[in-house]
């Protein structure tokens, strides 16, 4: 056989990302009989899927630290019929997972499972939100393991980082900036709980979204299990203020730890949500910045100087307010040397506009990454999800996409001014 | 069952197609067979530092990420102990730009000098952001220090000593790459929206012509059977007193490995697992605790490892422990419980199933174990164990002469 030299140097033709058709799989929707909406993606080849019931139970909902997120996580503990370890027997005899989180508007319950054991599920399922008791001994041992967690996490200075910047931009007060404290664990009572419990679960606001390889009757099951529940479909979010005690371009620097060899650095400052005209060209602008492998972030900070194993720039994923962050650990002693390059970065994005080449490699990848990103029932149906809580539909998708087709290196410039102001940024390193 | 083609080509390269239509992307999965059990003890850290150096550039291509993600693909790597894996998604129209980004860093790498110093200092950044700069960082340096006397498992992926790492050079890294990054030493799986022509068609012109190499031979002293109960203690400045434990066990082709995994998923793994139900909720002697094993290719390890209520003295905390495990050594499992372990593998199987980039992971690992289509078989490893299997294993794992434990001690 002949063989054929190739031309190593030669990279092949590749067809533009931006060029690819990018489909959003829309959802089914169906109602409850007590009117909770159930959206549905049903795709995949495993026999297996997913229900999450969402409930408007975040901690922008409670009035004292902590009282949703303990209401969370001990929804599994005990039923008036069954003790914390039958539920999870439960569970888990059927190969089930059955998780829970508590953001700041949302709250969920998530039930990950094979097909042929859905029916021996859901009846669980309804029994916790309607009939949680909160054990007194439960909480007890919840409070006791949580505060030693948080004396763990105390040690971190990621963790110490994470949470004084957000406290910064929003203010201690509002669920987005508040932290957690163990004489706030201590003072959670039972009785805030069963009735955050009643009014937020039991009698609250409820969406379900499922995704898999969904069977046919799932949503007669899901109507009959939850159909005649006391849930609504109220989905107001409460407004809070944002009240910082800090000042833009003040600059914090905290010592966690004597013996720390690296420093947790976040810069950062508030930036609208998703509903502001600037955000999705900021998405492009971001992934420049600091948003993947290849960005100027990480080129100069890692790939150039090896001051970090990582560093990145995001907005952060808020419904009602959001802001814009530089995180990464980095040597103590090139801390400095690191805040100084991530501001020279901004500034180069300040005076500079960016090159064809690079603009167009950005678009690639970020198509690449949402074509990827398409992949599968959960994918789908955690982008759904995003946006229904967001309170946007699939234009948001395809003017994202149009967005990252046709921004300009001029419009990316203008926002880079407009944003990317070295004395708007919060900064912060914690050692 | 996950369907797949295979085919090798004249110079020892094994690739693996899996063909899924439903999606509109491409996985090329390369894997190496060699780990940080290939390293030479003063040289530790290498593999890892190693596949850093991948990214630095080849022959003929200055840089690796700029072209992959003007393609619109993204890509990883891990190194393990055992096995250094890289992967790309990109769109599969655009297949053949991982074909040639790959083989020319097969074909042989740039070797730069700054590539090297600047990926030195990175991994040492990784090394303190993991290891160093976290309460009980470094208990797995010392637990696996304890555990292996021989066997090069004793130190960990990242390296025994930050120095090894800065300490390494340009000659070190080149006698490395042709020693293990040969065709006859890697497997190539291409999954995903693909035909087995054009894989073949592609493998042949970009991989064709890479020399096969030397054959790498694998030898590596055994650890010799533990006869004694090790044991350590160590002060930190930690805020919680700490408890590790481990005890050798099977290698991954040994069937007895799925009797281990069954072990650890009775004793922990959930709400209704041993170690939590008795030792978290009912005794209330530790805050967190957990049974796991190191997944690795030659005998590794069983660990259960929990932080204790403040308070709790570490004998008593042990001595709970050992209950349990008395109880593993002297009554059978029921029947619903060890069927409760058997339908949470099946359910773990078949979600990680659902992800291209697993599937193409999987295909690799084992066809590095032997033959892909293992992973079509895994299931039934584990149906077939029974609770007399679990038993007789037990008594053999939880052999004091087999354990290797470690007070972490706080020294607040």
């Amino acid at each position: 056989m002949e063989t054929l030299t190739v031309d190593r140097k030669i990279a092949p033709p590749i067809t533009d990302a931006i060029n690819f058709h990018l489909e959003l799989k829309p959802y089914e929707k169906f109602t409850l009989d007590n009117g909770v909406p159930v959206f549905g993606i049903n795709a995949g080849a495993e026999d297996v899927l997913m229900v999450e019931m969402v409930f408007f139970a975040g901690n922008s909902f409670e009035e004292k630290n902590l009282v949703a997120a303990a209401t969370n996580f001990l929804l599994k503990n005990g039923t008036s019929k069954k003790k914390a370890f039958q539920i999870n027997e439960h569970f888990e005899y059927y190969g089930s997972f059955l998780n829970r989180a508590c953001y700041n508007e949302t709250s969920t319950i998530t039930l990950h499972c094979l097909n042929k054991h859905i029916n021996e599920l859901l009846p669980v399922v309804g029994e916790l939100i309607t009939d949680s008791v909160f054990p007194e001994e439960e909480l007890a041992i919840f409070k006791q393991n949580q505060k030693q967690r948080l004396s763990v996490s105390l040690k971190k200075c990621e963790f110490v980082a994470g949470r004084l910047i957000d406290s910064y931009l929003y203010g201690e007060d509002h669920p987005y900036g508040k932290f957690t404290s163990h004489a706030e664990y201590d003072a959670l009572s039972r009785e805030e709980l069963v009735a955050f419990f009643d009014k937020h679960y039991r009698n609250g606001n409820c969406m379900i979204f499922a995704a898999g390889k969904l069977p046919a009757d799932l949503f007669q099951s899901l109507n009959k299990h939850f159909g005649k529940l006391a849930l609504g479909n109220n989905f107001q979010k409460p407004i809070h203020n944002i009240s910082s005690a800090k000042k833009p371009g003040e600059k914090s620097r905290i010592s966690n730890d004597p013996n720390g060899v690296q420093g947790a650095i976040r810069i950062a400052r508030p930036f609208p949500n998703r509903h502001h005209p600037d955000f999705q060209k900021a998405m492009v602008l971001n992934n420049i910045f600091g948003g993947y492998f290849g960005s100027r972030l990480m080129s100069n900070i890692r790939e150039d100087k090896g001051y970090t194993y990582g560093i990145h720039s995001y907005v952060q994923d808020h419904i009602q307010q959001s802001a814009w962050v530089v995180s990464t650990e980095a040597g103590k002693d090139v801390c400095q040397a690191t805040i100084d390059e991530v501001y020279r970065e901004m500034k180069r994005l300040c005076d500079e506009p960016i090159g064809e080449k690079e603009l167009q490699l950005v678009r690639n990848y970020m198509m690449g990454i949402i074509l990827g990103d398409l992949d599968g029932p959960f994918h789908i149906i955690a982008r759904w999800k995003s946006y229904i809580l967001n309170g946007l539909d699939e234009h948001y998708f395809y003017k994202a996409i149009e967005t990252i087709r046709t921004v300009t290196a001029e419009e990316l410039q203008q926002l880079a001014k407009k944003y990317l102001n070295h004395g708007e940024f919060y900064e912060l390193v914690v050692i | 069952m996950i369907r797949f083609e295979r085919f090798v080509l004249p110079n020892g390269l094994k690739v693996i197609v899996h063909r899924d239509n439903s999606t509109p992307m491409a996985v090329v999965n390369i894997m190496y067979d060699v780990g940080a059990r290939d390293e030479d003890p003063n040289k530790t850290g290498f593999a890892h530092l190693f596949e850093h150096l991948m990214f630095g550039g080849s022959l003929h291509i200055p840089s690796y990420d700029g072209p992959l993600q003007m393609a619109g693909g993204e890509n990883n790597a891990y190194t393990s102990n055992d096995v250094t894996n890289y992967y790309i998604q990109l769109p599969a129209e655009n297949l053949e730009t991982a074909f040639w980004l790959e083989s020319d860093r097969m074909l042989s790498l740039a070797f730069g000098e700054k590539s090297l110093e600047v990926q030195r200092k990175v991994v040492s950044e990784e090394f303190k952001e993991h290891y160093l700069n976290k309460p009980y960082g470094d208990v797995w340096h010392k637990m696996r220090d304890l555990a292996y006397k021989i066997h090069p498992y004793r130190w960990m992926t990242i390296g025994k000593d930050l120095s090894h790492i800065e300490n390494a050079t340009l000659e070190d890294v080149k006698r490395f790459f042709f020693k293990h990054y040969r065709p006859q030493n890697a497997i190539l799986v291409v999954a995903g929206n693909i035909t087995v022509e054009k894989v073949k068609e592609l493998t042949e012109k970009w991989f064709g012509d890479i020399p096969t190499g030397e054959k790498y031979t694998r030898d590596l002293p055994q650890e010799p059977e533990q006869t004694e109960a090790r044991k350590m203690e160590v002060r930190a400045d930690v805020p919680l007193d700490a408890f590790y434990k481990c005890w050798h066990i099977y290698p991954r082709k040994d069937k007895r490995y799925y009797i281990a995994d069954l072990i650890t998923e009775i004793l922990s793994g959930g709400g209704s697992s041993r170690l939590f139900h008795s030792l978290v909720k009912e005794k209330k002697l530790f805050s967190a605790i957990e049974c796991y094993h190191s997944g690795s290719l030659d005998a590794g390890t069983l660990v259960i490892e929990g932080k204790l209520v403040k308070g709790v003295k570490m004998e008593d905390a042990e001595k709970a422990v050992e209950n349990e495990l008395e109880r593993m050594r002297t009554e059978k499992v029921t029947a619903t419980e060890l069927q409760k372990v058997k339908n949470k593998v099946e359910s773990l199987i078949a979600f990680e199933d659902m992800s291209l980039t697993n599937r193409a992971n999987s295909l690799a690992f084992y066809e590095l174990l032997g033959d892909a289509d293992l992973m079509n078989h895994e299931l039934e490893k584990y149906n077939v164990v029974t609770a007399e299997d679990i038993l007789r294993e037990s008594r053999n794992i939880f052999r004091p002469e087999n354990s290797n434990t470690l007070y972490y001690h706080s020294k607040n």
